[in-house]
């Protein structure tokens, strides 16, 4: 069995984050070019809204990312509130700038596309204001951090407050559904067929990955970059950096 | 094929700044996060040179 508390040592993550972070990255780039090729040149023009639609294929990716690192850095939390490892929040603050990005993304390429779709950028409909909300709770999870001088009390104050924030998490996805939303419904779900056609769903599945990928990589990345930050005091990290 | 022409599809059918303003800042994002994050690192990792050269001078000065 393994023993996956070694992995939990900021000393052992360290190199092992190394040696991941350019497989993740180099599956990014090969997957969204493969992607933007499936993208703009195997899939047809929409009947229905023309070139504009070709929007979807990086909105879609950022909006699940969007939500899913939510998730995770929640996950991550709540193991570190439990075992009260260090890893575990150096992960969860690892993961929220590149949330962050994810969301505003996900409103950006939103409201570009709202624009000649729906006739407006913005519309203070459920689905688009929850989304914001994520976009404030990454920033406030970064704020309060940096605004708590002692990291452990940090750590711990903006663990809870991402296990609160994670109740935004369903709103956000069942928005279309509870209210009546400008946004249209989910076009991809897990009981039933995608309600697209299958080389622009494919086109889509295959830039989330890309997007997934990426984020694997940078989260890795930015938690070595915490771990020689906050591992200042320890004689390993000496070691590490000077190597 | 989509595309008779290449400005054929920088129009993107009309729809180029939606379309283009969408993939650009993308882009844009996804390459400048991973270079932050890179000089973050070596920020953090010249900062601990730095801290231990520091240690060497004091731990010399100390035995001299």
């Amino acid at each position: 069995m393994i023993n996956w508390f070694r992995f939990s040592s900021p000393q052992t993550f360290y190199p092992l984050a190394g040696r991941m972070v350019p497989w993740f990255a180099g599956a990014a780039a090969i997957l969204a070019l493969a992607g933007l090729y499936l993208a703009f040149f195997v899939a047809p023009t929409d009947a229905q809204q023309g070139e504009s639609y070709r929007i979807i294929f990086v909105h879609v990716p950022a909006s699940w990312m969007s939500m899913f690192i939510y998730l995770v850095m929640a996950g991550w939390a709540a193991i570190g509130l439990v075992f009260n490892t260090r890893l575990s929040y150096m992960m969860a603050a690892a993961l929220a700038p590149t949330g962050a990005l994810f969301a505003f993304l996900s409103l950006w390429t939103g409201a570009l596309w709202g624009k000649p779709t729906w006739g407006t950028y913005w519309v203070w409909d459920a689905r688009l204001t929850s989304e914001l909300v994520l976009l404030f709770l990454y920033i406030g999870v970064m704020a309060l951090h940096a605004a708590i001088d002692d990291t452990r009390r940090a750590d711990k104050a903006c663990a809870v407050l991402a296990l609160v924030g994670a109740v935004n998490i369903p709103i956000i996805y069942f928005s279309v559904q509870w209210w009546n939303t400008l946004h249209q419904g989910a076009s991809v779900s897990v009981t039933r067929a995608p309600s697209m056609a299958a080389v622009m769903f494919a086109g889509m599945i295959v830039m989330v990955f890309a997007f997934w990928a990426y984020s694997i990589a940078v989260a890795l990345a930015r938690a070595r970059a915490i771990i020689l930050e906050r591992e200042r005091h320890s004689g390993w990290a000496h070691e590490l950096a000077a190597a | 094929m989509n595309w008779g022409s290449a400005a054929e599809f920088f129009a993107m059918g009309g729809y180029a700044p939606y379309v283009w303003g969408s993939y650009c800042v993308v882009a844009l994002c996804m390459i400048i996060e991973p270079v932050a994050v890179r000089a973050r690192r070596r920020a953090a990792a010249a900062r601990l040179k730095a801290l231990e050269g520091a240690a060497r001078r004091t731990a010399s000065e100390a035995a001299a």
